[in-house]
């Protein structure tokens, strides 16, 4: 069986940026395996931009941001695989793939990254009642036909769901000369970016209808119409508030969920509200030595922190792997110590409480940690002028004001190692919104 | 016009006309069946509950429990002939109250007139031992160790395929218009194609009435009675092992909980009378009704985890019995109309039946080289890794994953275009071979099956459907140069 320091799941910018972060640690033997034509991820059919301006302070588009990183990873001559789908990983981390030229092989890894990414929730998510005709596309889909392949998906258009895709995707249909007629929003708020429902509906006269949902699919074959209505507070349509559009397509951006078939399989700690793996500070989840990082682990909004997290991810688990074979050479005879060069640590649970739906990491090592720690986290209504607390053990060590917290927006505090100095017995820390 | 002959025309290409062409093919006799949309299995015989009735539930001496009851014990066999997917998993009909016993004891009687075989009446806690997810205020239930599972299109697919190996015509996209008598038997029209056969096989599902009363003085009337269900992730698929239906009693009719034989859990029907013979549109009624009463027999069902909710209309014929047989005043004219629930069970047995009758008119012979085995599909993800390994090396087509959440492979989409009667649409592709069945429901897949699909067929991309056509996927290329 071939052997590979670093096996990483995924080519997609979380993969790329991992490989790349893992190679600049010092690492030589790493694999990619991607299973898609081409490296880049979604961000090949993004053809919009502002992308990277955390990262590169410029606006790209997504194939231009996906490009910098293939090229970093071309440059370190960084080994991959295309068309090459991951059927199994196993607590041992025994990676394996299927693809056209070697069928089916099994690799073994020293560290597994997983950044599989995230797929959209389709229509049956949702039991939308009607007819099933065709011209009813989940946006990341209609995307991929217009902007890979080149074909228009449809003329007359109602969208459900205002996350990021679907906003992106009226602009575009827009563009292509389709008639986006509305924007339908269960929610009272977006699940969008703020800036793209100014540049994707504002700019373009389409009208966002929030509380609204599609309660009903006409036409047998293709779409013909949909019936749109508006929710109470209970998210259930208001009999009485039907309206009826013509429309030959309807497009869904109604959430992402982290793809993580493979997380599930190898037996990781799964959070039930991310959907994603648990991990710690390092991003290494329950199963030593197996890290995540970008959508399939939370879903990010900015490709930009998505290539931050991974880069974290790269390092740490270059660092796994150079402890693993420290301590090999060290104590050889005995079983290799994982945690070798490392002082016994100090887990800390991470809780998310009070507005704060989750938070990334879910739990921190206080000793071992990096002098700072990105949390990221996302609210679970939209707040105005509250307070961001962190507090450990009850006291509240850091207290921030925002004027709009939203949960289309992800949010981050940086923890510093120094803040733990008083605090060694620590229990717990705790996320929340505070009123006043 | 285009003009040809049969022996035998089926109109249909549900499971029980699959079923009759199949038997059919047993004999020297030129058959067609004719199918109005672009494929088999597209209509009710694609939306039911996927059951293998057990036959207690029928009426003792209808054609209902005697077709059931024999289409039961022909399944497990046929299954291995024709390599379709199904499992005797048994049902259980949960009793909910005291005095809705005796109502159970005469279901339990009922099966036994009927010649179903293992039947027991088991208590509340020895069910909740079978299965720890059933509610607790069930007080007994039927078990019935024969109720099983199948996936309707694969047998379904299986019957087609087998029936066209042994020389059945497939006719598809010729919805009939008239049938009329003639003096060599009857003329059907579609469109412009004019069938003449000798024998007429009425299997047109919600439509048999249509046809049976285009022939015969003695009317019959079907009504489309819809149901809607909810289907499940895999991850839900283990909440139940047995089919689990509720003692219609002061409840109501009461809604099912199954397992599928590719691992998924259903839940439903609704059971609606409608007119429209095409209204197969769910409704949130519906939906709703199906998630609060399968909540009554087993608890904590995932409907978060719901993939798809799709909706069926069975042919209630209003004598509620199946209508089997040659029609009295039209010589030739044989219905297999009212096939309702237990009809995917009663197929086999319908099959059987109708093809002697017919044959039997015709004085037609069996032929000597009928071949009554089917390969199934070539199944990668079940074979050993050996045998996976091989396949691929061989044919690396198998190697190319294009369904992530099925783990369908290229190999597998090309089998279901290219065997006969072949996919020509993504949900013929789906039906045959799963791709894009799974939890994201073919968001991933659906560019790059609709590439093959063309690419093998080929046509172009605007013309690929999903279904019938008038279900094309694309309205157009996009234009040259269009702003970005």
């Amino acid at each position: 069986m071939m052997e590979h320091d670093i096996v990483i799941i995924g080519g997609g910018p979380a993969g790329l940026a991992a490989a790349v972060a893992a190679r600049k640690a010092g690492i030589q033997d790493i694999l990619i395996l991607e299973r898609d034509s081409c490296l880049g991820g979604i961000l090949n059919q993004c053809i919009h931009n502002g992308f990277g301006l955390h990262t590169f302070k410029e606006e790209l588009t997504g194939p231009e941001y996906a490009a910098r990183y293939i090229a970093m990873a071309e440059e370190e001559k960084i080994p991959y695989r295309l068309n090459t789908m991951v059927i199994d990983i196993s607590k041992e981390k025994e990676v394996t793939f299927i693809n056209r030229e070697e069928g089916l092989s099994t690799v073994k890894a020293k560290a597994v990254i997983l950044a599989m990414g995230c797929r959209e929730r389709p229509r049956g998510a949702l039991n939308i009642p009607g007819y099933r005709p065709a011209g009813i596309y989940s946006a990341g889909t209609a995307q991929r036909l217009m902007n890979i392949e080149g074909y228009s998906v449809g003329k007359e258009v109602v969208i459900l769901g205002s996350g990021d895709i679907g906003l992106i995707m009226a602009r575009r249909m827009t563009l292509e000369g389709a008639k986006v007629k509305v924007v339908a929003e269960l929610m009272p708020y977006s699940g969008g970016l703020k800036r793209n429902i100014v540049q994707c509906l504002d700019d373009y006269g389409i009208p966002l209808k929030l509380s609204h949902t599609v309660v009903d699919i006409q036409g047998k074959e293709r779409v013909t119409g949909i019936t749109l209505a508006e929710v109470g507070p209970d998210r259930k349509p208001i009999p009485g508030t039907e309206e009826h559009y013509d429309c030959d397509t309807l497009l869904l951006s109604v959430g992402l969920i982290p793809e993580n078939e493979l997380s599930r399989g190898i037996g990781v700690t799964m959070s039930p509200v991310t959907s994603g793996p648990e991990v710690n500070d390092c991003l290494e989840t329950s199963q030593e030595g197996i890290f995540a990082c970008g959508n399939v682990l939370h879903v990010h909004d900015l490709v930009d922190y998505v290539s931050e997290e991974a880069t974290l991810a790269g390092r740490n688990a270059a660092a796994y792997v150079q402890a693993m074979e420290k301590s090999s050479e060290e104590e050889s005879g005995e079983e290799s110590g994982e945690k070798a060069g490392k002082k016994a640590g100090h887990q800390v649970p991470l809780k998310a409480e009070n507005g704060v739906r989750y938070t990334v990491p879910q739990t921190l090592d206080i000793v071992n940690m990096q002098d700072s720690v990105t949390v990221r986290f996302r609210v679970a209504d939209v707040y105005k002028d509250r307070y961001i607390t962190v507090s450990y053990d009850g006291n509240t060590v850091l207290r921030r004001k925002k004027k709009v917290l939203a949960p289309g927006e992800m949010e981050q505090i940086v923890l510093k190692k120094e803040s733990f100095s008083d605090y060694p017995e620590l229990k717990n820390i705790v996320i929340r919104t505070e009123v006043e | 016009m285009k003009e040809t002959s049969f022996d035998v025309a089926v109109i249909g290409a549900g499971v029980t006309g699959c079923a009759i062409a199949r038997e059919l093919s047993r004999y020297n006799l030129k058959v067609c069946v004719t199918e109005r949309e672009e494929d088999v299995c597209s209509g009710t015989s694609k939306a039911n509950s996927a059951i293998v009735h057990a036959g207690y539930d029928a009426v003792p001496g209808s054609q209902k429990a005697r077709f059931n009851v024999e289409g039961n014990r022909m399944m497990e066999a046929l299954s291995k002939d024709l390599e379709f997917d199904f499992k005797q998993n048994g049902s259980l009909v949960l009793c909910f109250a005291q005095e809705d016993m005796p109502a159970l004891e005469e279901l339990y009687q009922k099966g036994v007139t009927n010649g179903v075989e293992g039947l027991q009446i088991l208590t509340g806690d020895q069910v909740r031992e079978m299965e720890p997810n059933v509610t607790d205020t069930v007080v007994a239930a039927l078990y019935a160790p024969t109720g099983g599972i199948v996936c309707p299109f694969g047998l379904t697919i299986a019957l087609a395929e087998n029936a066209c190996e042994n020389g059945v015509e497939f006719l598809f996209n010729t919805g009939i218009e008239s049938v009329k008598k003639t003096e060599s038997g009857y003329d059907l029209e579609a469109g412009d194609t004019l069938i003449h056969a000798s024998c007429v096989v009425n299997a047109a599902g919600v439509y048999a009435d249509t046809f049976h009363n285009m022939v015969s003085e003695k009317k019959i009337h079907i009504t489309p009675r819809k149901g809607d269900y909810c289907l499940l992730d895999k991850e839900a698929g283990t909440h139940v092992s047995h089919t689990i239906f509720q003692l219609p009693g002061k409840l109501g009719k009461g809604i099912l909980v199954a397992p599928t034989v590719h691992g998924n859990l259903l839940t439903g029907p609704t059971a609606r009378d409608i007119e429209d013979k095409e209204g197969t549109a769910t409704t949130a009624d519906g939906l709703a009704e199906v998630m609060e009463k399968a909540g009554l027999g087993v608890k904590n069902i995932p409907f978060r985890q719901v993939i798809t909710s799709f909706c069926g209309l069975r042919a209630h014929e209003d004598g509620d019995d199946f209508l089997i047989g040659e029609a009295e005043d039209a010589p030739g004219f044989f219905d297999a109309a009212g096939i309702e629930s237990p009809g995917l069970s009663s197929a086999p047995a319908i099959g059987v039946y109708l093809a002697e009758l017919v044959a039997a008119k015709l004085g037609a012979e069996k032929k000597e080289s009928w071949n009554g085995k089917r390969k199934g599909f070539l199944r990668p993800e079940k074979m050993s890794r050996e045998e996976r390994a091989a396949l691929i090396k061989e044919h690396p087509e198998y190697g190319t994953i294009i369904c992530r959440c099925e783990g369908v492979s290229e190999g597998e989409i090309l089998d279901a275009i290219h065997r006969r009667p072949g996919a020509v649409s993504l949900d013929g592709i789906k039906r045959r071979v799963r791709q894009g069945m799974g939890r994201c429901q073919a968001g991933f897949c659906t560019p790059r099956t609709m590439e093959i699909l063309a690419r093998e067929l080929g046509i172009t991309m605007e013309e690929i459907c999903k279904n019938a056509p008038g279900s094309n996927m694309l309205t157009g290329e996009k234009q040259e140069g269009a702003a970005l």
